[in-house]
């Protein structure tokens, strides 16, 4: 018998226990028709209580990004935007395995197995991003990050993300630049809070324990300065349009 | 405190220790599942060197079925490779460090699951 059945239905029924002693039942936003929304058209492939993966089974079946502390990760403004014009974020889609075929140079995005993201109404898009906002989870881990104004030239923020730390070889910074596993930034500054983007760089373990996106011990200055090149990149509304 | 919560607190103790009693082997998942989700987004799913990520890299990732290079590496050179990245062993930034995302004991059946792919042991083809 394949022992990591028994060890799972231990740790599922640990979640269980943990969820009911942490979450009460009577929580206000629940009430709410943002919530409501949510919760009707979003719970079944974004995660609203979390916890994130523990496996990485867990992690190959999830379909899309874990909702339970989009308060802390997105900004409210983008979400709006971009649930009326859903673009992919993710190029090979939420687990580039499942999406990739043989090609003659090397693995290829297999286009015709991704699906587009259902697009809302703007009345939708707003109640969905109130309700978003009040889902906090991890608020100790954003609480640690303090991120201060600042720019960086485009030659040093491309020396820092590509030739120091390699973040190209997964993340694209154009349309057309950069690596496909990961989710693109060319858009990030205006879709993610610069506290998250700083503290998913530190430890993306903290956030999402089974993420194919290593910690690579980036230390604080290394950390501004990629926030900074990450928001020079924003090129968030012009490509809302794009495939 | 209450029955009912004295009884959660009993099965939480429980799961705790047969967790804790656990040899972090069991836990470990399979090398194949694992270079699937973190090896294979550069060195491509069959492990030759060719990722969905490597058109804009500017070093490219090994070939893992390459058995004359593979056998040039001594399995504690791979493990360190795996655990703290490509620059611990004089090679690219672009192999990062996973020793925060894989246990020892994966990292080993890692190295394990690199000399199935290349056919090869250290030494020899």
């Amino acid at each position: 018998m394949d022992i990591r059945m028994p060890i799972r239905a231990v740790l599922l029924a640990l979640a269980g226990l943990l969820s009911i002693a942490i979450h009460p039942a009577d929580s206000r936003a629940a009430d709410s028709p943002g919530m409501d929304l949510l919760k009707n058209r979003c719970a079944s492939c974004h995660s609203l209580t979390g916890p994130a993966p523990a496996s990485i089974h867990a992690l190959w079946a999830r379909k899309g990004p874990d909702f339970f502390y989009a308060g802390n990760k997105y900004q409210r403004s983008w979400i709006v935007s971009w649930l009326q014009h859903p673009v992919r974020i993710r190029p090979a889609g939420m687990f580039y395995a499942d999406h990739l075929k043989p090609g003659p140079k090397r693995d290829m995005v297999d286009e015709s197995t991704l699906r587009p993201h259902v697009a809302l109404s703007k009345a939708d898009a707003i109640l969905a991003a109130d309700a978003l906002m009040t889902l906090k989870g991890h608020n100790d881990l954003i609480k640690m990050e303090h991120v201060a104004p600042g720019s960086i030239s485009k030659s040093m923020g491309e020396m820092v993300f590509d030739k120091f730390l390699g973040c190209l070889a997964c993340h694209r910074t154009d349309p057309d630049y950069g690596g496909l596993s990961g989710p693109e930034l060319y858009t990030a500054g205006s879709r993610l809070r610069p506290e998250f983007i700083a503290s998913y760089i530190r430890n993306p373990q903290a956030w999402d324990p089974k993420i194919w996106m290593p910690d690579k011990h980036v230390n604080d200055a290394r950390i501004q300065q990629l926030v900074h090149y990450i928001e020079s990149l924003n090129l968030g509304g012009s490509h809302a349009s794009s495939p | 405190m209450h029955p009912v919560h004295k009884t959660y607190a009993f099965i939480l103790g429980l799961a705790v220790l047969f967790l804790a009693l656990l040899p972090d082997a069991l836990l470990a998942a399979p090398a194949k599942d694992n270079y699937r989700t973190y090896c294979a987004q550069c060195h491509g799913l069959q492990g030759n060197g060719r990722g969905v990520n490597i058109r804009d890299m500017s070093v490219q990732p090994r070939n893992h079925t390459d058995g004359a290079y593979m056998s040039s590496r001594s399995d504690q050179d791979l493990f360190t490779a795996d655990k703290k990245g490509g620059l611990a062993i004089d090679k690219s930034v672009l192999m990062p460090p996973w020793g925060e995302t894989l246990s020892d004991s994966e990292i080993h059946n890692m190295v394990r699951y690199l000399r199935t792919l290349c056919h090869c042991q250290y030494g020899k083809q």
